[in-house]
């Protein structure tokens, strides 16, 4: 469901949601609770990058494993170059983890990072894993 | 594919339960 918020038009709508920042973009699942935002200007690759990272989000935080998964694929594979994809890249394995209770992804996945995206913050979270 | 902007925030939450769909929303301060 698609929400505009104006400042001019829907000043309320920034004091409900908690927004202090334009360009916003908040992702809400059904039920009302936020899962996701992004805040300031981003080239339109990057943007769409996050927008399925939020959806993928909102997949797993209701425990929708599989739904998550694919998401979280889905980002890799469309935008293997951008600020999203380590993001996607952890958070995919983790989704299959909690899908499977086979941890052996999470074993794989510093050595891929490490090919991949060395320099990544996620690169680090994985250390633990190995 | 023109995406269909409501400005209702109820009405949106409300079919987002309905159809057990997210809510995405768009703050915007830019010049219309």
């Amino acid at each position: 469901m698609p929400l505009e918020a104006h400042i001019k038009e829907h000043p309320v709508y920034f004091h409900r949601f908690d927004a202090l920042w334009t360009p916003s973009v908040i992702i809400l699942d059904w039920k009302g609770n936020e899962r996701f935002r992004m805040e300031g200007y981003l080239p339109k690759d990057e943007f769409r990058a996050q927008l399925e990272l939020g959806l993928a989000r909102v997949a797993f935080m209701n425990k929708n494993w599989a739904e998550a998964e694919r998401r979280y694929a889905a980002v890799l594979d469309r935008y293997p170059d951008s600020k999203a994809a380590p993001d996607a890249l952890y958070w995919k394995g983790v989704s299959h983890y909690k899908a499977t209770n086979d941890h052996t992804i999470l074993g794989e996945l510093p050595g891929i990072f490490q090919e991949k995206y060395p320099d990544s913050i996620w690169a680090q979270k994985t250390i633990a894993w190995t | 594919m023109k995406v269909q902007w409501s400005t209702d925030a109820d009405g949106a939450l409300a079919e987002a339960k309905e159809q057990k769909k997210p809510v995405l929303i768009d703050f915007s301060a830019a010049p219309a």
